[in-house]
């Protein structure tokens, strides 16, 4: 068993309390040190560093959380998670998770079923395993293969390492990491260079105090600045704790998703609402960028190819903006983009979060995603569509695309188009040939502009033959995630 | 007296089974799990510890006018920056020719080359330090592609071809001719581990250098030589690599040699490790080709003449691109006759940074032209593309290569019938013929392909390997040998071949770093070859011990050698057993050396590179593979449905390992092939540089039904117990899912027409081939 040797004093009086791999410990570390760096420079370096982007999930750890006296633990790339962030948690390591009594479940069946070879990657499999395990999640291919998502292995074709998971889950596993009493020393959350307000005035008055910090959901675009670009961060606001943020309201006609609220936790909630949007989420991101991403982090960083715009634009969503001194506005997301990775979100303003109508959810609705990769890719072409009317004939449509301009875009032209008609091969030339006009996308490296074009086309196509009942579900014949 | 070890308490050796040919867990696999395997930035940091990184090149070609590192040297933490010119030795780290410079001099040659190096306190501060520099280029013309470096003429080395027959006639006499272009891009090796090395000063003005590297022997040469110093003053060692797919043969030494430098510069430990985004760019990667191939055949698409073009992109310098050409040539027949032919493959020189070693060596590139024309015969002729390819296969009588090498193994025709029996080719086909009838936008698509790989490297004086045994007088055993562990399991395979060839329990032999020290003058784990070579050192010096024991046991009991048996961790004379432990304290205190070293050298090899004839490999392995797709017409999206793969690895000296390195190549081979797209832009940019944007499969990729078996046959020539090399071959078995897109993509022309479809086959690239079937109509 390998121990760390931990910070133990708090010169700036931080005051950061954890636990890692059942110890308690107090850190002091730049606001921007990441959780991979700390664990590696205090001697735990069986966590990995194979990108520092968030993409390979060699750095995975397991992060338990105190949720209503029942520990849940969740998988987060380390090498994107400041350790600020990570105040009263429970990081468990790869050297964490074995006790006398031998190896973890997700350990043991790795070693039996040959599910390394260069051993890199395999801590981080470990823990995305290991983390099903803790949490009692069924023994299902679909679910193995959703944990793993975000853990690449360049040398064993995963075929061992999904049938240890598929072993791991299956076998009877008292854990001895779900002890509440892991948390008792912890003081949560982080008051020093992190910030980690809990409610919306505390956000307030933190965005007051430190006007030039930068606000932090899930971290996953910002903290390539550290790690790729070598930025430096004097102080960060963390938005994930904020209360009122990271709830999901409803009125009678209207979710209000909070802006903190991660991709993880819309699976769940839209999981009997809206299956598109599910099987949309499923690839977005992997398993470990989606237990930190947040909608509004989504939207903040003004993305042209993020995947949450097109579906909000087809359900007429509005973005609630709120300033430090507690101004607030509703911006609908068609008028939510400026330009290219601009918003109109102001240096003062946060974004609360995201209110959907909910008779938009009763709508036919497709959400298609076009990338080289089925999971954890970046889409080329993101396709939303929503339709009424009973099948052939179109009585309303909403139609937007990301990935094909500088912005996310609806297209009212087509929808004017196609409402009130019949859906016929003619009609389907008719707009092929309409968004050709109206859309001039980029080459790049995920796509060449033709192909770009031509899946806005395509997607449309087979939108409305979907609609119309021509074709099954791609997710279903083509088992895109279901 | 010391007193030796008493057995009894030498706990853990009491086990017998040697393991041989058993499924035994790759012997770091709970230090994998446990995180407490170290791999080189595990290791505890000196206090010293300076760390580097480069500034880098921005044009693709041009003359450097001013380099102002005022800045750079000012910046926070920096402790040294060096150029070219402090150099001591010789700044060329080629590992072959020449040309591989440690840092740029006057004239830079690629987007990401380095041109100055940064030493400093921590891997931040080098890396902004970096960006202080003031650097001023006069721009030259750049050549980015193999089709500018032909018209150029621009090579890194002569064009060579293999001729046999008159293939011109062949092909003009021939019934029809079948003709194609094919652009198959690169592959980044995406190991999980980065390049990396640590260099510590010694007190012999030398260093000791722990890097991630396939050929610690080469590291050793080139820092020896970059520091101008005898090459025993520097230890090189690698205890192993998180992956290495060839990434590792001759780019890790670059690093260990700068981190050297610094180290011996300024007297302290110096680390070395590539961030991800500087190791995609800086560092070689499986080369472009651009094939060309025009092949005659006769009505049943039997082949009389093949003429091919290979073409590979080596970048700015050679590298080892010598041998991948040659080996894209060597393979460019895969497992077919070809009665007449000529073969070219061009070296093309470009401003991109120079491509290396990767799983399969050239081969894969030769081998998918081959694959491509044989389903371009099969629409031309109107037969199922098996049928075409079981006609062709090399058979006796017909199995003279185009190199002049003989096929004497001929297996392929029982394998793929075999596999097509048993995986129910022939129903499928017909399955999919109906269903792709009755479905407009969404079609299957299936192949079957052989792989015929040749083992041994092409430069015949790499084909030898050492071996280091000692026993020690607990009956614990020890080897080192020239061969490094990259996950492939070699350490476990060595360790169960050393354990048998004495008849003692696997359990009982510790493999331990590879290091220049121990085992001299290596190759490097490269060409599939680590277990053919360095299994048979090391049973070489386990034989000299075993015989030196039974020889002690024999004349100590008045017995002759062949009375004595070890087996079992037991010394058996006469019907007397001794348990081997004892036997070792005997034999120790009877003066009986408990050392050994090992050799081994590859018969039967040569080859003439002038007249491009020889006998370049010792012997072939073979498998095939039958993929099935799914795709959407619409988008071009699919689905690898289902995999069926029969590989030839002799006796598997590990199944669990053997079956772990056909899973794993197959799947890599299939990013290669499908969603890992390698690009850089027109100024000569690698835009793919990062794994944000260059995909490589992830578990959801891998097919729903995916099945290995092992073809048990043992391998006919001496090798380490009749076992098969098996590296890089099941690469290859992944152009079967290549094969499949097209031929879903054909059924959109009812199969009349072959489309172009270039590699990978990303759902554009599918979605155009499936365009122009759609566009096909017959004259």
């Amino acid at each position: 068993m390998i121990t760390v040797n931990y910070h133990k004093t708090c010169p700036n009086g931080q005051d950061l309390k954890l636990v890692i791999n059942e110890q308690a410990v107090e850190v002091n570390e730049s606001a921007d040190t990441t959780a991979l760096q700390y664990l590696r420079s205090n001697g735990l370096t069986g966590t990995k560093e194979g990108c520092a982007s968030g993409d390979c999930g060699a750095c995975t750890v397991m992060v338990g959380e105190l949720n209503g006296g029942k520990v849940q633990f969740k998988t987060v790339n380390s090498c994107i998670v400041p350790i600020g962030q990570l105040a009263g948690m429970h990081i468990v390591t790869a050297e964490g998770l074995a006790d006398q009594s031998g190896l973890h479940p997700a350990q043991d069946e790795m070693v039996a079923c040959h599910g390394s070879q260069c051993g890199f990657c395999t801590p981080g499999f470990v823990m995305s395993l290991a983390a099903m395990v803790e949490n009692g999640d069924p023994a299902k291919i679909e679910t193995v293969q959703q944990g793993i998502s975000g853990n690449l292995c360049r040398c064993t074709g995963y075929r061992p390492i999904v049938q240890a998971g598929m072993n791991a889950l299956g076998r009877d596993y008292e854990s001895r990491l779900q002890d509440p009493a892991f948390f008792k020393d912890t003081k949560s959350p982080s008051q020093g260079n992190v910030q980690q307000p809990l409610n919306e005035s505390a956000l307030r008055e933190a965005m007051v105090q430190y006007p030039k910090a930068s606000l932090i959901a899930g971290g996953t675009d910002l903290m390539l600045e550290v790690t790729q670009r070598y930025q430096h961060f004097e102080r960060l606001i963390d938005v994930s704790r904020v209360m009122e943020l990271r709830s999901i309201t409803e009125t009678q006609d209207t979710y209000c998703i909070g802006a903190s609220v991660t991709y993880t936790e819309l699976e769940r909630f839209f999981a009997q609402r809206s299956q598109s949007l599910v099987s949309l989420l499923h690839r977005l991101g992997s398993r470990q960028i989606r237990n930190c991403g947040t909608i509004g982090g989504n939207l903040a960083n003004g993305s042209p190819i993020a995947d949450m715009p097109p579906v909000l634009i087809c359900w007429g969503a509005t973005v609630e903006l709120c300033t430090s001194s507690g101004q607030t506005r509703g911006v609908s997301i068609n008028e939510f983009y400026r330009g290219y990775r601009q918003t109109v979100l102001q240096a003062d303003e946060y974004i609360a979060g995201i209110r959907i109508p909910k008779r938009s959810l009763d709508s036919f609705a497709r959400f298609y995603k076009s990338s080289k990769r089925i999971e954890d890719d970046i889409s080329s072409v993101m396709g939303a569509f929503l339709f009424q009317g009973d099948g052939s004939e179109i009585t309303a449509a909403r139609i937007a695309f990301g990935g094909m301009a500088a912005t996310p875009v609806s297209l009212p032209g087509i929808e004017d188009i196609l409402v009130g008609k019949t859906i016929n091969k003619r009609l389907l030339s008719e707009v092929g040939e309409a968004i050709g006009e109206m859309m001039s996308p980029m080459t790049d490296v995920r796509a060449s502009a033709e192909y770009r074009a031509a899946m806005a086309r395509s997607m449309l196509e087979r939108a409305l033959n979907e609609f119309s009942g021509v074709s099954k579900p791609l997710v279903m014949e083509l088992k895109l995630h279901a | 007296m010391r007193k030796l070890t008493d057995n009894e308490a030498g706990a853990g050796l009491n086990s017998v089974a040697s393991g041989m040919g058993d499924s035994l867990s790759h012997e770091s696999a709970v230090k994998h799990v446990t995180g407490e395997a170290q791999y080189v930035d595990d290791i505890l940091e000196p206090v010293d510890l300076l760390h580097v990184a480069t500034g880098q090149s921005t044009i693709a070609h041009g003359r450097i006018k001013s380099l102002n590192l005022d800045a750079v040297r000012l910046a926070e933490g920096v402790v040294d920056v060096i150029t070219v010119s402090d150099v001591p030795g010789d700044p060329d780290v080629s590992p072959v020719y020449t040309g591989d410079m440690i840092l740029a001099s006057a004239e830079v040659v690629y987007i990401g080359q380095p041109i100055f190096a940064v030493a400093a306190i921590s891997l931040e501060l080098a890396k902004r330090a970096c960006m202080q520099a003031k650097i001023e280029y006069e721009e030259l013309e750049a050549v980015l592609t193999p089709q500018q470096a032909l018209a150029n003429e621009a090579f890194v080395l002569p064009t060579r071809s293999f001729v046999k027959g008159d293939v011109d006639e062949a092909i003009e006499s021939a019934d029809h001719v079948v003709e194609a272009q094919l652009y198959v891009r690169g592959q980044e090796h995406f190991y999980l581990e980065g390049q990396i090395s640590l260099a510590l000063p010694t007190e012999d003005g030398g260093v000791h250098v722990i890097s991630s590297s396939q050929h610690p022997s080469e590291v050793q040469k080139l820092v020896a030589s970059v520091l101008g110093i005898n090459i025993h003053q520097v230890q090189s060692e690698t205890r192993r690599m998180g992956g290495g797919f060839g990434g590792k043969e001759s780019q890790a030494a670059v690093l260990a040699c700068t981190a050297s430098l610094f180290a011996i510069r300024n007297g302290r430990s110096v680390k070395y490790r590539l961030p991800r985004q500087d190791d995609m760019v800086q560092t070689g990667k499986r080369h472009d080709f651009w094939n060309r191939y025009r092949a005659g055949v006769t009505d049943q698409g039997v082949i009389v003449g093949v003429q091919m073009e290979l073409a590979g992109l080596c970048g700015c310098t050679a590298d080892l691109s010598e041998g991948i050409v040659d080996r894209a040539m060597f393979h460019a027949d895969n497992a077919y006759y070809y009665p007449t032919t000529r073969i070219d493959g061009y070296r093309c020189k470009t401003n991109t940074v120079s491509n290396t070693a990767f799983r399969g060596f050239g081969g894969p590139k030769g081998m998918i032209a081959a694959e491509s024309m044989m389903d371009d015969i099969a629409r031309k002729v109107g037969r199922d593309p098996l049928d075409v390819r079981l006609e062709n296969l090399y058979a006796p009588g017909r199995d003279e290569t185009p190199y002049g090498q003989k096929v004497e193994q001929h297996m392929l025709r029982d394998m793929m019938e075999k596999l097509a029996g048993d995986a129910d080719y022939r129903d499928r086909r017909n399955a999919i013929l109906a269903f792709n009838k009755e479905n407009a936008d969404l079609r299957k698509g299936l192949a079957l392909t052989p792989i015929k790989f040749g083992i041994s490297f092409t430069s015949t004086h790499l084909n030898q390997a050492g071996a280091l045994l000692h026993i020690y007088t607990d009956g614990s055993v020890h080897i080192n040998h020239g061969g490094t562990e990259m996950g492939q399991g070699l350490y476990t395979k060595i360790a169960q071949v050393v354990a048998s060839t004495l008849g003692v329990s696997y359990e009982r032999v510790m493999v331990s770093s590879t290091r220049t020290d121990k085992v001299p003058n290596t190759s490097p784990t490269a060409a599939s070859a680590g277990t053919d070579l360095n299994g048979m050192a090391a049973q070489n010096a386990a034989e000299k011990i075993k015989r030196r024991l039974i020889e002690f046991v024999a004349s100590d009991s008045g017995a002759r050698s062949n009375e004595v048996l070890i087996e079992n961790d037991m010394v058996m004379v006469r019907g007397e057993s001794r348990s081997f432990d004892n036997v070792i304290k005997a034999a120790y205190m009877n003066r009986v050396q408990l050392s050994a070293t090992g050799f081994y050298k590859t018969p039967k090899i040569h080859f003439d590179k002038e007249t491009g004839k020889g006998h370049p490999f010792f012997y072939f392995a073979n498998g095939a593979a039958l993929s099935e797709v799914i795709v959407d017409g619409l988008t071009g999206e699919y689905r690898v449905s289902q995999v069926d793969i029969l590989h030839d690895v002799g006796n598997s000296i590990n199944p669990a390992i053997d079956i772990g390195q056909i899973e794993g190549g197959f799947v890599q081979g299939m990013g290669w092939l499908t969603t890992e797209e390698l690009l850089w832009d027109d100024t000569g940019r690698v835009i793919s540089n990062s794994p944000a944007n260059y995909k490589i499969p992830t578990a959801y990729d891998v097919p729903e039904k995916f099945s290995v078996q092992l073809y048990n046959e043992p391998n006919r020539e001496e090798t380490i117990y009749q076992s098969k090399a098996v590296g890089e071959p099941p690469l290859m078995l992944a152009l079967s899912v290549w094969c499949a897109l097209r031929d879903a993509a054909a059924s959109f022309s009812d199969y009349k027409f072959s489309p172009p479809m270039n590699t990978p086959a990303t759902p554009e690239e599918v979605y155009y081939a499936i365009s122009a079937a759609k566009e096909y109509s017959p004259q």
